[in-house]
């Protein structure tokens, strides 16, 4: 088996500043990634240059495409990556807002994605909204309203639809719960991980919040200071923490 | 009438020179939009200065010049730079679209179809089809670039949803040789099956924009569409009052203060020359 995502001493620096270095790992399909950290760690950064929104300064992100088999995201012409990231990936931000377009009604965002990618009938666009608006638990019959219109964690849950309509295989999550608030991001992981495991999704997930982590992922990185300083099963780096960030990372969350 | 302190059509011959290169530049890259080092010229923004600069470029003394404002011949807009050409350029000038070599236009395409030889020049007040989606130029730039266009069709779909219907009925954007989305400036959507295939030479030119684009003669323009819900060129459904004719568009004009109303050929030399000829029949 091919993992879908290799990533290979990965670096990226803003000037004389880090923000990530000699990042190595392998997603496999399937599988889902949590990316750890306090703030500053590096975290977006390396979800950025995986994603391509940022130009990585030396490494390789390779991905399994559909098409073309294992192919490095970082050499591809932006028009390629542009049709992979609308197609094969997904990017949740952490703001609906960077992730929505706030002046489209609900169906329009929903659709543009299949749009983008070539669809033309009105009436399967449309269909295609409804039915996703439906499984991210929104009412089909606010189709027509404009995100403005919606509640914070309606809007993520748009976003997610808006996101996974193409049927994507590899998801970029950026803190997909923060700012919302515990109800809400308790219904909303449980939603993601519904439909992770309904779509074998691969998912790479940034947060600050162990207990997601906990929850979603199957794999844990640690960063600190734009390294990766520890990595394995999410469970067992929780219970046993080797590093000393990560043993005082696992001991600052407060217990309910 | 010729001002001799003007150069031949009001323009120096260098700015001359810098706006034919972006023209043919403009007809290499159909529905591409080339930038221009746009001029001040002797009237506002949003009157025609891009479309007059293109006129004063393609301008030689032989031509006939005709200019018309959302088809009339006699409008305020027409009128003075009409006037504005016979005073700096001393070309001829003609309301006849069939006897004029270049006709500039705002916001109509004539009813009489052109022919080679002639050239067709609009006036654009803003040359992206994308701008009001997107409003990053660096952002609508690369999306022409990369021919990513799902966002034209956002707004399509956002109509429908809206209204039942594509409500655009002016500056519907259309596909130029599958490559270029673009705005074919406001002229109403029934003039857009024109476009495409068109004997003449077609200029746009947006002043404050500052940016020409262009089709060159039998180019393929497609107006975008969904599969179920198709492109339909939209006229009010009345005859003209004055003429008759049935498949020209039409002006809605008010005549009095209780609402009574007429539908009048939008193009006033199409309706003369109709009304010329059944006059003579009858005679």
């Amino acid at each position: 088996m091919t993992p879908i995502l290799s990533v290979r001493t990965l670096s990226k620096s803003y000037g004389p500043r880090l923000g990530c270095r000699g990042v190595s790992f392998d997603l496999w399909p399937g599988e889902v990634m949590g990316i750890v950290g306090e703030s500053g760690s590096g975290k977006s950064t390396l979800l950025g240059c995986l994603a391509g929104h940022l130009a990585a300064d030396a490494g390789q992100v390779i991905f399994d495409t559909r098409s073309h088999g294992p192919r490095d995201v970082l050499a591809m012409a932006e028009p390629e990556r542009r049709a992979l990231s609308r197609s094969e990936w997904a990017f949740v931000h952490q703001h609906a807002r960077d992730g929505l377009r706030m002046g489209v009604s609900a169906g329009g965002n929903v659709g543009e994605r299949l749009m983008a990618a070539g669809a033309r009938n009105y009436g399967a666009i449309r269909g295609a909204a409804q039915d996703w608006l439906a499984r991210v638990e929104i009412d089909p019959g606010r189709i027509d309203d404009r995100p403005s219109a919606f509640s914070g964690g309606m809007q993520q849950r748009l976003q997610i639809a808006r996101n996974l309509v193409t049927g994507p295989r590899l998801v970029f999550m950026d803190e997909p719960t923060g700012g919302l608030d515990v109800s809400v991001q308790a219904r909303l992981l449980d939603l993601l991980r519904g439909l992770v495991r309904d779509m074998g999704l691969s998912a790479v997930i940034v947060t600050h919040d162990l207990a997601v982590v906990r929850l979603l992922a199957d794999r844990l990185m640690v960063m600190k200071s734009g390294e990766v300083v520890e990595q394995g099963l999410t469970d067992q780096v929780l219970d046993d923490p080797q590093h000393g960030y990560t043993q005082l990372l696992v001991s600052s969350v407060l217990a309910a | 009438m010729t001002d001799a302190a003007y150069n031949f059509a009001y323009l120096d011959e260098q700015t001359k020179r810098m706006i034919r290169r972006a023209i043919l530049k403009a007809l290499a890259i159909p529905g591409c939009q080339v930038p221009f080092a746009s001029r001040e010229m002797p009237m506002p923004y949003g009157w025609g200065t891009g479309g007059v600069q293109l006129s004063a470029a393609v301008l030689v003394p032989e031509d006939r010049f005709k200019v018309i404002d959302q088809g009339a011949d006699d409008t305020t807009n027409a009128v003075s730079i009409r006037k504005f050409f016979e005073r700096t350029a001393g070309v001829a000038t003609t309301t006849r679209t069939a006897d004029a070599t270049v006709i500039q236009t705002r916001h109509r395409i004539p009813e009489t179809p052109l022919a080679e030889g002639q050239i067709l020049v609009y006036q654009v007040p803003i040359p992206e089809p994308l701008r009001f989606l997107e409003p990053r130029e660096t952002e609508t730039r690369r999306m022409h670039a990369l021919g990513d266009y799902g966002l034209m069709h956002v707004k399509l779909y956002e109509d429908i949803a809206r209204h039942g219907h594509v409500s655009a009925a002016y500056a519907y954007p259309v596909m130029v040789e599958g490559r270029y989305v673009m705005d074919p400036s406001p002229i109403p959507k029934f003039d857009n099956p024109k476009l495409s295939g068109c004997p003449a030479i077609q200029l746009f030119g947006a002043g404050r924009e500052q940016r020409i684009h262009a089709l060159p003669p039998y180019t393929n323009v497609v107006s975008l569409d969904f599969e179920d819900h198709p492109f339909e060129a939209s006229k009010p459904e009345h005859p003209c009052a004055l003429c008759g004719a049935t498949e020209s568009y039409l002006d809605e004009v008010i005549t009095d203060d209780r609402g009574t109303r007429m539908f009048v050929c939008s193009d006033t030399d199409f309706c003369t020359s109709r009304r010329d000829a059944a006059l003579e029949a009858a005679q």
